[in-house]
């Protein structure tokens, strides 16, 4: 019941770009149709969950009793840049298919402050090894949900009239900002 | 010397990295709720940008191509754990208002795009002072930001630090601009206002420029 309020406040209540401010420039640079939204969105879901399952235990397990703490972000910018560098010689090598699909979104995840922003928080919010798993589920879907919420609601406003001013870029965030504050609606499903 | 300031000036208005170029934007709309945190994240951002082009330009020429991107990415993450460090030391409540902005100055695009773009194919000197210039655009629109969302949406100035002054009354803030959607709205308005400012003055100088054709043409 814990995990499940735990996965329903980060995937919603904390959505990690329209509450927290993560992973902006993705959402803002890849949601131009739904189709690569979606791509993005899986493809960032499954490193995120990777990343938080990789990164915990070599936290607890090795960098606490090295003392290594102080060393927390860089190791695990190295370890994500790692990862992903891994998943992409493994889909590569063995699922072809879906390298196609995936590939060139990929190598933009490791850059994505998303992943290296939920390895963190997992250690500073003094998460269990099945919380943090959780945590990072709830996030990356809650990430992967916004981005095709944005690229539907892009299209909509691609036929809208819109001040000559606003054209372009600044129109997205003034619609970023409304689906936050349709957002902010999910607070009270968790007291 | 006009050259050496044109790539000085080049961050603050012309290839303003948050307004222009649009990279960087999770910290500048995250911490910016008061003056305060955007100046620390301003200035934090500055040395790890400034630090990083120094080191990265003078190592340009050891850096071998294949793993340039691992070795910028150790480079900027040893500055950032400095200025983590320091500000933790020093700054506590700052560190604290920060959270986990501050390590993601990591992975923020500006460091890793200016050092891609600029430092490893130009000389020590010219490198630094386009870090000075991209740090100091980059802190400006964090001050206006903050300034506008802490103005109207808190009411206050200088918060976070002992000189606080309240000065709208309480009923009278706009309190959505300090909560998430309204970095959103302040953003994409100032993003609006520079975008028109832009378009005016290149139509200006359009104008003046077929004008003066007209006046030769006239001769």
């Amino acid at each position: 019941m814990e995990l499940l309020k735990l996965f329903i406040k980060s995937m919603l209540v904390d959505n990690v770009v329209l509450v927290q401010y993560l992973a902006i420039c993705p959402f803002i640079g890849m949601t131009s149709e739904t189709g690569k939204a979606t791509g993005m969105g899986i493809a960032t879901t499954f490193v995120i969950i990777l990343a938080a399952a990789v990164t915990w235990p070599l936290y607890t397990y090795v960098m606490v009793p090295l003392h290594l703490e102080f060393l927390q972000t860089l190791i695990f910018i190295l370890v994500i840049a790692a990862l992903v560098q891994l998943v992409e010689f493994y889909l590569k090598k063995c699922v072809p298919g879906l390298y196609s699909a995936m590939g060139i979104y990929l190598t933009l995840i490791t850059t994505n402050c998303a992943v290296l922003g939920v390895t963190i928080n997992c250690i500073s919010k003094n998460y269990n090894y099945g919380q943090s798993l959780v945590y990072a589920a709830g996030t990356a879907l809650g990430f992967a949900m916004s981005l095709v919420i944005m690229s539907g609601v892009r299209k909509r406003v691609a036929v809208a009239p819109i001040p000559k001013a606003f054209k372009g870029t600044p129109i997205l965030f003034i619609t970023a900002s409304l689906l936050s504050l349709a957002f902010i609606g999910f607070k009270g499903l968790i007291k | 010397m006009s050259n050496k300031f044109k790539t000085f000036t080049n961050g603050l208005l012309k290839e303003n990295p948050l307004l222009i170029l649009n990279i960087g934007l999770c910290s500048s709309l995250g911490i910016t709720t008061n003056m305060f945190n955007g100046l620390g994240m301003g200035l934090g951002m500055m040395f790890v940008l400034i630090m990083s082009e120094l080191f990265i330009s003078l190592l340009r020429k050891q850096i071998p191509d294949s793993i340039r991107l691992p070795v910028f990415i150790i480079i900027i993450a040893a500055f950032t754990t400095i200025v983590q460090l320091v500000l933790q030391a020093y700054v506590p409540s700052l560190y604290d208002a920060l959270g986990v902005f501050l390590p993601l100055i990591v992975v923020n695009c500006i460091i890793m795009g200016r050092v891609e773009a600029y430092a490893s194919h130009n000389g020590v000197g010219d490198s630094v002072l386009d870090a000075i210039g991209m740090g100091l655009g980059y802190t400006w629109v964090l001050l206006v930001i903050s300034f506008i969302r802490e103005f109207f949406g808190g009411g206050t100035l200088l918060a976070g630090t002992a000189y606080k002054i309240e000065i709208i009354p309480e009923a009278y803030r706009i309190g959505i601009l300090n909560s998430a959607p309204g970095g959103f709205l302040v953003f994409g308005c100032l993003m609006a206002a520079t975008g028109s400012i832009r378009r005016a003055k290149e139509a200006k100088a359009q104008a003046r420029a077929k004008e003066a054709k007209e006046m030769e043409a006239a001769k």
